[in-house]
């Protein structure tokens, strides 16, 4: 729990910090960020826990305040055998990721302080990276009725969503809004209209018309990001826009954020990397909600990503059998893993000059802490040492054997990357060492 | 002479030189079926398999005949009665069928892509007898066979294809087939069941059938199933027949060699009124009987092909 790391370059987005320095880790506490830390020379530091430090020298790699993703399934309780939260903390852990946010469509839905204090407790056992539930916005996640969001609250649900459906009753939601604002928390809104993307495989656009296969054409979503903008409006809540996937989205979102609105966004990373060409080959694990959609719509995540529009990136990691998915495409369910290839693909946009990497940085840690009220997402003197230390030169080849998780539906298993996490730090202990 | 693919999946992987092959070997089999003794030996000890998972008389029985006129042992998989009915994935069901040794799996799926899934896990030869709305590759074959026959040519020509454009893979594949070999395509249909994007296929779109009707040398007629209007695409029989049927009235302004052809099955009185169905112009029937011809084409040419002689022997 005391690690001195030394020789990084550390950067940190909330601390406007980066420089070439030393971190001086205390009892899982952040002590001190400066050049050249000579513990010796510090004070109040008893001399049995001086004994103790673990210097680590990371020379020519990234130090950064743990990483966040605030979008995951961790199919615990319900469908252990998909995901358990020992496996997909782990998965978290070997991607980087110092804190997870997972969503509450389990079985049964985490619409209930039980399955909340299940969820923090078993992740406190057994768990090896923060794990922050959402709690569901109505019971059940059937969109009728109002789950008890101020007992989820009070338990540490960090967010509100019924993610992987939409609600599609308006009043409902906006009684949702105006109930959960008052725990200060925001609403996640999975964004889709039912009606338009109903029997939708894939995106509907030139390949889906080739492959005569139903498409989800991109107003099912921009619907209703528009409808929630405006209800959040009205109630005066926070709205998070999750895994937003077009570029009339982001046209809603810039209307939104210029107004002042108290809106915001994230993407997932496979819509930042692939397109709907890619289902030519009838891959299911190209097959996901919100679908791959066009070149245009990854045009405009990344400026958007730029330029503030969305917030932070995430995996929307979602856990599926190989059995499950080794079927027709229209068959099979959705969703594809990704904790563990996404901040290698974020960096491999750096890489190509698409994002800088302070933007992709504070994606990952500032932005996500703020959106969930979260006290992470910095290198801040007495925060939790939470850090992530990256290697942008390494390379490697995606092999589905290293996960793990629990499930492998993964369209990048095979990919060469170059970029990658190399070791995760939670509370001062080290959970993930590459090398 | 041999076809340069493993599969026949659809029309798109295909050059203008591979379809040209397999019209021109058509054309030489076609003769086999107004024998006395409709066989030839050809493929004589060669295992042929179709599996169906989709209701079909025309396109099953014609790859039958086909098989049997060459020679060929055909088993006949129906989903109803196999253990598909159990639960059991299609590249098992495949698996099981490859370790069985035939030549070739025929397969006709709801969903597109079915036969590709097949073709990448398996070792015979893949035919895709129609899957989802993707491609119907036989069914264009023969509809261009059948142009062939009728006009000499196929270049130049100017093809409507008229109905549900979005569920069908017979316009797919239709599209592929005659934009390769130099026709042009004009969709006719409503603006529903007009897919996405569908101009980048290099066709034209039209809502009006009259307008298209003088201009065109071959119109194929598309079926139209009922269950679209539940779906809203269309808000009744009477006005879509009104709109979009062919009859002998909007037929006044045709052309007088144009060709009026159908996949079938026809609704008679919807899409196609019986009196041009069963009028001057229409080679409906011809198409059913090229069907044969065109399919024996297929798995001769899949199958290796042999010398001409040999073939005719």
């Amino acid at each position: 729990m005391n690690l001195l790391i030394k020789n990084g370059r550390v950067i940190d987005p909330q601390n406007k910090i980066d420089d070439r320095l030393d971190i001086l880790v205390i009892n899982g506490k952040i002590s001190k960020v400066s050049k050249n830390i000579v513990p010796q020379n510090e004070t109040g530091i008893p001399s049995e826990t001086l004994k103790e430090i673990k210097e680590i020298d990371v020379a020519g790699k990234i130090v950064c305040p743990g990483f966040i993703d605030m979008h995951t399934h961790l199919r615990e309780p319900g469908r252990e055998d998909e995901e358990t939260i020992r496996s997909g903390t782990l998965a978290a852990a070997y991607g980087g990721f110092t804190s997870i946010a997972c969503m509450p469509n389990t079985e049964p839905v985490n619409d209930n302080k039980a399955v909340t204090d299940f969820i923090i407790s078993k992740a406190k056992r057994e768990g090896s990276v923060n794990v922050f539930p959402v709690g569901s916005i109505t019971k059940g996640l059937e969109g009728k009725q109002l789950s008890e969001i101020g007992d989820l609250a009070e338990t540490g649900c960090v967010g509100f969503s019924d993610d992987g459906k939409s609600v599609q009753n308006s009043e409902l939601l906006r009684r949702a809004m105006e109930y959960a604002k008052m725990f200060s928390l925001p609403i996640i809104s999975h964004c889709e209209d039912e009606t338009l993307a109903a029997n939708g495989a894939m995106n509907e656009g030139f390949v889906s018309t080739e492959l005569g296969i139903k498409g989800i054409p991109n107003i099912a979503e921009e619907i209703v990001v528009a409808r929630d903008i405006l209800i959040s409006r009205m109630a005066g809540a926070h709205l998070h826009l999750t895994h937003l996937s077009t570029a009339g989205s982001l046209e809603l979102v810039k209307w939104a954020k210029n107004l002042g609105y108290k809106v915001t966004s994230d993407a997932a990373i496979h819509h930042l990397i692939l397109t709907d060409e890619a289902l030519r080959t009838y891959d299911t694990n190209l097959k996901m909600k919100p679908p791959l959609r066009t070149q245009k719509d990854i045009d405009a995540l990344i400026s958007g990503l730029k330029s503030g529009l969305i917030d932070a990136i995430v995996s929307d990691h979602a856990p599926h059998l190989l059995a499950e998915k080794d079927v027709e495409l229209n068959n099979a369910p959705f969703g594809i893993i990704g904790l563990e290839t996404e901040v290698s693909l974020a960096l491999s946009l750096v890489h190509k000059n698409l994002l800088d990497l302070k933007t992709v940085i504070s994606s990952f840690t500032v932005n996500p802490a703020k959106i969930l009220s979260l006290d992470k997402g910095s290198l801040s003197v007495g925060k939790d040492a939470d850090i992530t230390i990256l290697d942008l030169e390494r390379e490697y080849k995606v092999d589905a054997k290293n996960f793990k998780s629990l499930s492998k539906n993964s369209p990048f298993i095979g990919w060469n990357l170059k970029g990658r996490p190399v070791a995760a730090i939670v509370g001062g202990k080290i959970v993930y060492c590459l090398d | 002479m041999r076809l340069r693919h493993k599969n026949l999946l659809g029309i798109k992987d295909l050059t203008a030189e591979d379809i040209n092959l397999i019209l021109d070997t058509a054309e030489s089999l076609k003769e086999v079926s107004t024998r006395d003794i409709k066989k030839v030996p050809t493929l004589r000890g060669r295992t042929v398999v179709t599996l169906f998972y989709e209701a079909s008389t025309r396109t099953r029985t014609s790859f039958e005949l086909a098989a049997k006129r060459l020679s060929a042992d055909i088993i006949s998989i129906a989903t109803s009665i196999s253990s598909v009915t159990k639960g059991e994935t299609l590249k098992d069901t495949g698996k099981n069928i490859e370790a069985m040794n035939p030549d070739i799996i025929i397969i006709r799926h709801p969903h597109s892509g079915a036969p590709e899934i097949l073709a990448r896990s398996l070792r015979p030869a893949i035919v895709n007898a129609g899957d989802g709305a993707h491609e119907h590759p036989s069914q264009a074959l023969l509809d261009l066979f059948t142009i062939r026959e009728k006009k000499k040519r196929i270049a130049g020509l100017k093809v409507a294809i008229v109905g549900d454009i979005t569920h069908s893979r017979v316009a797919r594949s239709d599209i592929y087939a005659l934009s390769k070999l130099g026709a042009s395509v004009t969709l006719v249909g409503p603006a529903t069941l007009i897919p996405v994007e569908i101009e980048k296929m290099g066709v034209k779109v039209s809502y009006r059938l009259e307008d298209v009707i003088p201009e065109s040398d071959v119109i194929i007629m598309l079926r139209i199933q009922l269950e679209r209007i539940t779906q809203n695409l269309f808000p009744s029989i009477r006005e879509y027949s009104r709109i979009f049927g062919l009859n002998s009235e909007k037929l006044k302004n045709a052309k007088k060699d144009l060709i009026v052809m159908h996949p079938g099955p026809i609704n008679r009185g919807i899409e196609l009124d019986p009196e041009v169905a069963d009028g001057p112009h229409s080679v409906i029937l011809e198409q059913v009987t090229n069907g044969i011809a065109v399919r024996m084409a297929v798995l001769y040419l899949l199958l290796g092909g042999k010398e001409e002689s040999e073939l005719t022997n």
